[in-house]
């Protein structure tokens, strides 16, 4: 059940993701956030705000700093949701 | 990858961006004239780009004041308040904030933005939420780094975006601290304190709010937006600068809640640095004077304030919501607004050049502040160099 969660997590981050770069690229979990999606600070910051609202949760800015791939974000919202 | 090495890359990349902005930041004012004329290189040009509100920085009081301060004190106190610098001067300033905005507590610090730092860092801790505006000034960000609390943000001056996000933290509200700011620093748009209050008190939060940029310039006697809204009790906390309207250095935070003066001693931006110097008190002190009774320079600033946004709207000029002593106009790209921020230091006329990513949502903006000091004839060029480079530059 909570491995399905998890997945389903992942997956709807990555369309989430998919539409908020708006490149040609496809999102893949092991993707880096600023090297391979361009997600720079301010971005991600936006991003943070919108990923807010689709999972409705609360992500403070200072537990990204350890998020570098779009898997490390996935695993944070789905921590945060099953805490909640 | 070195550190210095870091440094190198993220220059490169600066000048790869924008290789003709080199030498558009930091540019060196060589000779100051009065509050509304300086020298840059050979040129006498107006200042439009200062946050001199109400024209204060020769004020014959505060000049005076000043003086008279280092004559008696001395040029630094050389120590923290904590320690041997906190002088009859310190004590005064602050007791006449806590009078100034009748409240029952007051501290002064050595800058604004330590202001924010010390007072963020010392109310909030782990475990505790801060939730911020989006388009929140850096002292704020830096302070909720420092305090070490989860920080949430909300949508720039979205009062339904604030209700939400306060809804999802659940009984953590009670531990939240909401700050916003009465004037915002980059376009001029005010915040929608009567909501913001309305929306704090429904979840039992506190409210801090940064009046840096309205102190001086909203309200009767120039409080800021508490003044204007007359929302002074829903208000927790305000924090704000003697570098705009009051024309030094220094910073400030008042409140109703006793808890105040805890800061003194658990702040480390309060704590670990020297206190400001005695000229700075002094000089503060009678500017303060100055503005409580410049209801006279609030009306000027204002007519000048409204004749460059009319104006500057009526040439096609993108700008922020609503009129105030910050008159930003919003280019297309930063290309754009090199062009703008050049042909109007070629006409003269200095203004702020603010590029991405210092602007909100990766805007270009060049900013214009207002001074209650500007003349008409200053004002009328200012307006009519704008329709002019609109044209040449080809803005529209």
């Amino acid at each position: 059940m909570a491995e399905s969660d998890y997945n389903e997590t992942l997956q709807q981050l990555c369309q989430r993701l998919d539409s908020f770069t708006g490149s040609d690229i496809k999102v893949s979990p092991d993707m880096s956030l600023v090297n391979q999606l361009a997600i720079d600070s301010i971005k991600l910051l936006n991003l943070i705000m919108e990923i807010e609202d689709t999972f409705d949760i609360s992500v403070p800015i200072n537990a990204l700093v350890d998020v570098q791939t779009v898997r490390d974000l996935a695993d944070l919202i789905h921590k945060i949701k099953t805490e909640s | 990858m070195n550190l210095l090495n870091k440094l190198d890359a993220a220059a490169a990349l600066r000048k790869a961006q924008l290789p003709e902005a080199v030498g558009a930041f930091g540019i060196p004012i060589e000779e100051v004239y009065s509050s509304t004329e300086a020298r840059i290189g050979e040129n006498r040009v107006l200042l439009f780009g200062t946050n001199n509100y109400l024209g204060l920085s020769f004020a014959p009081e505060c000049l005076k004041a000043a003086h008279e301060a280092i004559d008696n004190e001395g040029t630094g106190t050389t120590g923290s308040r904590m320690a041997n610098g906190s002088y009859f001067g310190h004590r005064e300033l602050e007791r006449e904030f806590a009078d100034f905005y009748q409240c029952r507590e007051s501290i002064v610090f050595t800058t604004g933005y330590q202001a924010n730092l010390g007072t963020i860092a010392g109310l909030v801790g782990p475990g505790d939420v801060v939730l911020i505006d989006g388009d929140s000034h850096a002292s704020i960000y830096d302070g909720c780094t420092l305090s070490g609390a989860d920080v949430i943000r909300f949508r720039h001056n979205d009062v339904a975006d604030l209700d939400k996000r306060l809804r999802r933290l659940g009984e953590r509200s009670a531990v939240t601290l909401i700050i916003a700011e009465g004037i915002y620093s980059m376009l001029g748009d005010q915040a929608p304190l009567v909501d913001i209050i309305s929306v704090k008190n429904k979840y039992n939060s506190l409210l801090l709010l940064d009046e840096a940029h309205s102190l001086g310039v909203l309200g009767n006697t120039g409080q800021g937006l508490v003044e204007k809204t007359g929302m002074m009790e829903g208000v927790d906390f305000i924090t704000g600068t003697f570098s705009k309207s009051l024309c030094s250095i220094g910073g400030f935070c008042v409140s109703n809640h006793s808890q105040l003066d805890q800061l003194r001693y658990i702040s480390h931006p309060y704590i670990f640095t020297a206190s400001p110097s005695p000229a700075t008190i002094a000089s503060t002190r009678a500017a303060l004077k100055l503005l409580r009774n410049g209801t006279k320079l609030r009306e000027q600033l204002w007519k000048n304030a409204h004749q460059l946004y009319s104006k500057m709207s009526e040439i096609g000029y993108k700008l922020g919501p609503e009129p105030g002593p910050i008159v930003a106009a919003i280019l297309d790209n930063p290309k754009q607004a090199l062009a703008l921020w050049q042909g109007l230091l070629e006409n003269n006329i200095y203004v702020n050049l603010i590029l991405p990513p210092a602007a909100p949502e990766n805007k270009s903006l060049v900013r214009c502040s207002i001074n209650a000091a500007h003349t008409s004839e200053q004002m009328q060029h200012v307006c009519e160099t704008f329709a002019k480079l609109y044209t040449e530059i080809g803005i529209d």
